[in-house]
């Protein structure tokens, strides 16, 4: 279990003057939830946005090992890192409102639909290929919409479900996208305590379906009952990585969290 | 409720209501008042010397001030006694739809039926035609603008390099209409793509203002390129189209349409035929589009509606995506084009100047964006409703304009606001208007 997922060597984004993520270096390993977490504006929303294709670094490589030969995500234009094998999700929730769950579903899918429908003539005509195609993305989605609870609100519109249900919404919609690394950005943002447990319940259970996860979070209750290994930022430097409880009695974590000493 | 509780609650309420109502009618007159002071009091006219003289009539002004205090007055009364509007709901749209299943064979059928029913003469066709072509381009604009959700405000260049390519192709090269028919198209497309490729980054208001100028690129060029075009002359002799190859002419020989089914010739069999022809191209239209909205295409058009970096982040490609979309509303409106051509048997640039685009995209709007029975009421309202007026002279515009306020105010979203998903496990239900974006480019 020790092969890495994601690997990112020396990670720079400056915006102009601003250094926003300084010569970050980690790894994720196969297998694993690996959570980065730091106070407000150390970086992880931007890199963050590295890894997912919305910001190319200034400097630095980010691989991802899906199969053998590792993937320079760095190089892939944005859309083409979510059929590399990276989804993601909001900080603040990106569903398509007026589209159902289910809709929300086979947009995800659109890739591997597109591919089955033969420039799209075929499909326009309603040849079989394109119907099998359909009817596989909608079991797809369907068994998602089971893993998240949301299989009694599949044809209600994105936009009229709850806060909660819409956070888990988003994860079954990146989910459909077969990632083999799945970024959660805050996830547990805004829900109440049992809420919370559910969605660490459901997070378990993806990353023992076989998918990898790496999540920027702040509920601590959360990161440290699920992750197996922790990145630490603070004004764009990695100061610890390490399993939870290592992480959790590092001096200089506590100090960047209760702003103890401004070093530098 | 009962009636006596209310009647007993009523007078003690009145002056509450009574007050602010006043007031409120009184603001009106005095925003009226400050309009129509310079629009309507003050009045040049020429005098006996060639002079100008300012002619004063503080009596049309009192009129017209009274009249809005009035009207207000009255606006507030109605409101008072049926009380506040309702938000459109998803149950209510619901119902609008239910009667909109009805609507749509209703339309349809007399649609197909038209020539056939007594009374229909050679204006009413005409007037058919007419409504037809702009239902046609209705549906093809709303490709762009109601699924993929890119304002379009040049969408007549398309419709006119449809046009002139139908008129050149066939005066110069002699093609028949039923090659031009599919190049005009696919020239169109090629013209929506490579307008589309450099432009289609833009975002909202940027794109509108950039396909505006391409729209008038498209005219001033045809207007200038006198040696290809004929400039301001237009292509005259534009061949008529034929029955698949049997011409409609008067002579009754066996060569021509009325010849070879043995029928008694008439000016109205090609009226008919064109009819027809203009139908069956929109009902292509819209199948095209029905179908692709329930597939992977129209699905991710309408995703990029309703949010753009959500779908980056989905893998979907936003360039091709968008250019598909453009692509295709811009065939559409090329194949109505070349219809175009050939029933006038004369282009200027003139037909295809910025007020045709803004029509279109109304009809889009008013119709409600996305759906496709909403744009064809909206096209027989708007062009239909624009001939019926006709006597009006100078105030059909004001018409025209009233018609359009009163749509907006009584349903913002268009008459169809609401949308269909593609896909249910279950039945499917309509999603009220206010939960879908209208897309910002």
């Amino acid at each position: 279990m020790a092969e890495p997922i994601l690997e990112a060597a020396t990670l720079t984004m400056r915006f102009g003057g601003l250094t926003a993520v300084d010569a970050v270096s980690f790894t994720a390993m196969r297998g694993d939830i690996t959570a980065i977490i730091g106070p407000n504006g150390a970086g992880k929303t931007t890199m963050f946005n590295c890894i997912t294709g919305f910001y190319r670094p200034t400097e630095g490589t980010l691989r991802l090992f899906r199969d053998s030969a590792p993937v320079e995500l760095q190089r892939l234009p944005g859309h083409r890192i979510a059929r590399a094998g990276v989804a993601r999700t909001f900080q603040n929730i990106r569903l398509f409102p007026g589209m159902t769950a289910l809709e929300n579903l086979l947009v995800a899918q659109h890739t591997t639909l597109m591919a089955a429908t033969g420039f799209g003539i075929g499909a326009l005509l309603g040849a079989p290929g394109y119907r099998r195609a359909e009817r596989a993305a909608i079991a797809k989605a369907v068994h998602w919409l089971e893993a998240t609870g949301l299989i009694d609100r599949a044809d209600d519109p994105a936009g009229a479900l709850p806060y909660g249900q819409q956070r888990r919404l988003e994860i079954a919609r990146a989910m459909c996208t077969d990632p083999v690394l799945l970024c959660l950005d805050e996830p547990a943002a805004g829900l109440n305590p049992r809420e919370s447990e559910e969605l660490s319940g459901l997070l378990r259970r993806i990353r023992d379906g076989g998918c990898s996860l790496l999540l920027i979070e702040h509920d601590m209750g959360v990161v440290m009952g699920i992750s197996d290994r922790v990145v630490v930022l603070d004004h764009g430097k990695k100061i610890a990585d390490g399993p939870p409880a290592e992480v959790r009695a590092d001096a200089r974590v506590i100090a960047a969290y209760l702003g103890e000493g401004d070093e530098e | 409720m009962s009636g006596g509780a209310a009647a007993a609650v009523a007078p003690a309420q009145r002056p509450a209501v009574a007050v602010p109502a006043l007031k409120d009618a009184l603001l009106t007159a005095l925003v009226a008042f400050g309009l129509f002071v310079p629009i309507v009091g003050l009045r040049t006219d020429v005098g006996a010397n060639g002079g100008l003289v300012l002619r004063q009539r503080w009596g049309d002004v009192a009129v017209l001030v009274g009249l809005a205090f009035a009207g207000r007055l009255l606006m507030l009364a109605w409101r008072a006694v049926r009380g506040d509007a309702k938000p459109a709901t998803a149950a209510r749209t619901a119902l609008l739809r239910k009667a909109g299943t009805f609507v749509a064979p209703v339309l349809l059928a007399l649609a197909v039926l038209l020539p056939f029913i007594p009374g229909t003469g050679r204006y009413e066709l005409d007037l058919g035609i007419l409504v037809l072509t702009y239902v046609m381009l209705g549906w093809g604009l709303n490709i762009v603008v109601g699924l993929a959700g890119l304002l379009d405000l040049g969408y007549v260049a398309f419709y006119a390099v449809g046009a002139y390519a139908y008129a050149l192709l066939a005066t110069i090269f002699g093609l028949s209409f039923w090659i031009c028919l599919p190049l005009a198209g696919i020239l169109a497309a090629f013209w929506g793509v490579l307008l589309g490729f450099p432009v289609l980054r833009l975002r909202g208001d940027y794109l509108a203002i950039v396909t505006l100028a391409f729209g008038e690129i498209i005219r001033v060029v045809l207007l200038n390129w006198v040696s290809l075009t004929g400039g301001p002359n237009g292509v005259t002799g534009i061949p008529r189209p034929t029955f698949f190859g049997l011409p409609f002419s008067m002579s009754g020989e066996p060569g021509t349409f009325a010849g070879f089914f043995g029928i008694e010739p008439s000016p109205v069999h090609r009226v008919i035929f064109l009819y027809y022809l203009i139908l069956a191209l929109a009902l292509l239209t819209n199948w095209v589009s029905i179908r692709l909205r329930r597939q992977p295409l129209g699905r991710a058009w309408e995703a990029l509606r309703e949010d753009e970096i959500a779908c980056r982040a989905l893998g979907i490609n936003i360039t091709t995506t968008k250019l598909t979309a453009f692509a295709l509303g811009a065939m559409f409106a090329g194949i109505a084009g070349s219809f175009f051509a050939t029933r006038q048997g004369f282009i200027s640039p003139e037909s295809f100047t910025f007020i045709e685009s803004a029509i279109i995209l109304a009809i889009v709007v008013l119709g409600g964006m996305g759906s496709q029975i909403g744009i064809a009421i909206a096209a027989l309202v708007m062009i239909g409703g624009f001939e019926v007026f006709r006597d009006l002279d100078e105030y059909r515009m004001l018409v025209f304009g009233g018609a359009m306020v009163l749509i907006m105010v009584a349903r913002p979203r268009g008459l169809v606001g609401s949308r269909t998903p593609t896909v249910a496990l279950g039945t499917r239900r309509a999603i009220g208007a206010e939960h879908v974006a209208e897309g910002r480019g």
